[in-house]
């Protein structure tokens, strides 16, 4: 049977590219001008210059000497992407996805976000490359995240917002989604995470892997040697992928994937994929979903918005059913108390997405070697959360 | 590769004969239940309706604009399945012989299983089944269970397909293609006919399978224009939204009827011509 194009859009038996017949044309584009620009100089140049000079890259390699020491095991690293420009990996991607929208001459930017990092992200680079941008998120993630809301606006973005559904982050992608169906001749969807169709998942992984190259390279310059673990959040699972990626072939950096278990894996109210879920096929891309088993997709719960989401990247699930990356998860409360630990210990207030993988690292550490070292990302800061926790405790800021 | 020939086929090929245009009016299964929706596809056939798309509610339905969302919202609150719609098919099967055709995003088969899906499908009835967000490239095995004993795989093409992905869908569908009017999702207006016309009318010349046109056709007019050129014309949200209006009022299939069978005229004239 003859194929348009050759199958290679495949981590594993998961990902794919099932989007209507009106975006396959725009997806077969994007591949195909990727697939030359992921090896051409000037774009490599010019994607690592703006990192460089409007990112603020490389980002610092911390060695966490408190938190090391309150622990009493492991050497604590983190990978300080919340130093970025906006305050969230985030950027790198879309640093990436606006220079290659520009190189394919559209002018328009879409986006969807849970926790509004991305959307702040899109609306950032869309002033600075100068692309109309809009922005579409939950009406229920909007009222967790007004601070960023109004950040994007004042950057000139529209954020509209998704009253269907969950009215979170999956509801917004299926928004982002229609725009792009309609406006596809004039539009770029600068999706935030490794989910979707082909080439989305390996595109954005490429982007955000420069999060992993910098963490090796500076590691073996502070220690010597490779980090025993690697702990990260996963929502989409683009931060962790990106610090992931670059070490995937050392066999002995274990690598630790944390998602989020809300209010417990028992309650059913979480975003756990690889707890509860089962493989199907959601925006794009065949990965682990929470449905039910009628194949609908399950509402998420999970105190941070960024990491509320029914899928998880296909790149993941393969790494998961292989064993290669080890997937467990923290619930809002233990997120929360890792949040004022991080925050009291190394005078870092982290994202609630990002606190995630500190309460991984609050379990994990005291059980390593004190010659270990432990390296964990740090994805975002947590600023924009300052409002949503003091109004869980009743503080009227 | 095509299943094998059915209603569908039977169907268009009778229209062809009598010098007639397919009208498929799409309505959700379940939407405001699945025994409405039995007393619905009744109606809508004897209203004039050729052939009969169900929609399968998903609750994340990327083609489909607010009216068509809002509908699988309705049925989903109602428990609606796929199973349960395949129950309602065959039972359908004891009173009408209309060609069924399910619109089901591909999350909701795979979670069945391609292989249930198909003999389930054709089991109760099923005539051919519609997956906007399974393109070629992932249809390959979907494609050979059905290709056994059905039902009939119909792929869409959209004002954007290339010529390459034209002649792979030519190759692929089976019953008939589904042309999308539009650039955009289900509900949006309709524009440049004369655009529509060109494409469908290559499209036929190429396929010589019927070309059925959907996505934005709300009014007799609509379909009037439209099936001047095509094989048919599918409405779907005018008519959901029809009964969104209707729901709870006891003219639910007396209003869904006297909107159909006012499509139906519009394409009858055009049909004698």
């Amino acid at each position: 049977m003859a194929r348009v194009p050759l199958k290679k859009s495949r981590f594993g038996e998961y990902g794919g590219q099932y989007v209507p017949e009106t975006l396959m044309p725009a997806i077969t584009e994007l591949e195909h001008v990727y697939a030359k620009l992921r090896t051409d100089r000037s774009f490599q140049k010019e994607f690592h210059e703006c990192l460089k000079q409007y990112v603020g890259r490389p980002t610092p390699l911390y060695f966490a000497k408190q938190l090391t020491r309150t622990l009493g095991g492991a050497k604590i690293y983190l990978k300080r992407e919340d130093l970025c420009h906006t305050g969230a990996h985030k950027i790198n991607n879309t640093v990436g996805q606006a220079l290659l929208t520009k190189r394919m001459k559209k002018r328009r930017i879409i986006a969807e976000t849970g926790a509004g990092q991305h959307g702040v992200a899109v609306a950032t680079i869309a002033a600075m490359f100068g692309l109309e941008a809009e922005v579409y998120m939950g009406t229920e993630d909007m009222a967790r995240q007004a601070l960023n809301v109004f950040r994007m606006r004042l950057l000139g973005a529209k954020v509209t917002g998704v009253d269907a559904g969950s009215r979170t982050l999956k509801d917004a992608i299926s928004e982002a989604m229609r725009d792009w169906t309609t406006n596809v001749r004039t539009t770029h969807y600068l999706l935030g995470s490794v989910l979707g169709a082909h080439p989305y998942p390996m595109m954005i992984r490429d982007f955000q892997s420069v999060i992993g190259r910098e963490a090796r390279r500076q590691i073996m310059a502070a220690e010597g040697k490779l980090p025993h673990c690697l702990v990260a959040c996963v929502g989409g699972g683009s931060n962790s992928i990106g610090l992931f990626y670059p070490f995937i072939k050392d066999a002995r950096t274990q690598m630790v994937g944390v998602e989020a278990g809300g209010m417990g894996l028992t309650s059913g109210k979480h975003a756990a994929r690889f707890a509860g879920g089962v493989p199907g096929v959601l925006h794009g891309t065949m990965t682990y979903l929470l449905q039910d088993r009628h194949g609908q997709i399950n509402g998420t719960h999970s105190v941070s918005a960024g990491l509320d989401y029914a899928a998880v990247g296909p790149e993941h699930a393969m790494h998961h059913d292989s064993g290669r990356i080890h997937y467990t998860s923290a619930t809002d409360q233990e997120a929360l108390e890792a949040f004022d630990l991080l925050s009291q210990e190394e005078g870092i207030i982290p994202a609630l997405e990002s606190a995630h993988a500190v309460a991984e690292v609050i379990k994990r550490a005291p059980k390593m070697k004190k010659n270990e070292i432990l390296i964990m990302n740090l994805s975002g800061r947590g600023d924009k959360d300052v409002n949503q926790i003091a109004q869980m405790r009743g503080i009227q800021l | 590769m095509s299943a094998p020939s059915n209603r569908i086929t039977a169907t268009f090929d009778r229209l062809r004969r009598q010098g007639e245009k397919a009208l498929i009016p799409y309505i959700m299964a379940g939407d405001p239940s699945l025994a409405e929706t039995e007393t619905l596809v009744v109606a809508l056939e004897k209203a004039g309706a050729d052939l009969i798309e169900l929609g399968v509610p998903f609750s994340d339905p990327i083609a489909d604009g607010p009216v068509i969302q809002k509908a699988a919202e309705r049925a989903l609150r109602t428990g609606t399945s796929l199973r349960g719609i395949l129950q309602s098919v065959k039972s359908l099967r004891t009173k009408t012989q209309v060609p069924l055709i399910l619109m089901a995003y591909y999350n909701t088969i795979m979670a069945m299983g391609e292989r249930e899906f198909c003999d389930a499908a054709v089991r109760a009835g099923v005539d051919g089944v519609i997956i906007p967000d399974m393109p070629p490239e992932e249809a390959d095995s979907l494609q050979r269970t059905s290709a056994e004993k059905g039902p009939c795989l119909i792929f869409l093409l959209a004002p954007t397909s290339t010529t390459a992905r034209k002649a792979e869908v030519i190759k692929r569908t089976s019953g008939f293609i589904y042309y999308v009017s539009i650039t955009g999702i289900t509900g949006a207006k309709l524009r440049d006919q004369d655009s529509i016309k060109r494409n469908v009318c290559a499209l036929q010349k190429k396929a010589k399978k019927p070309v059925a046109v959907g996505f934005g056709i709300a009014t007799p007019d609509d379909a009037r224009q439209i099936a001047a050129f095509s094989d048919g014309v599918i409405v779907g949200s005018a008519l959901v939204r029809k009964i969104e209006e209707l729901q709870h009022s006891p003219d639910l299939i007396h209003g869904v009827s006297r909107f159909t069978a006012g499509l139906k005229a519009a394409l009858s004239g055009n049909g004698s011509k």
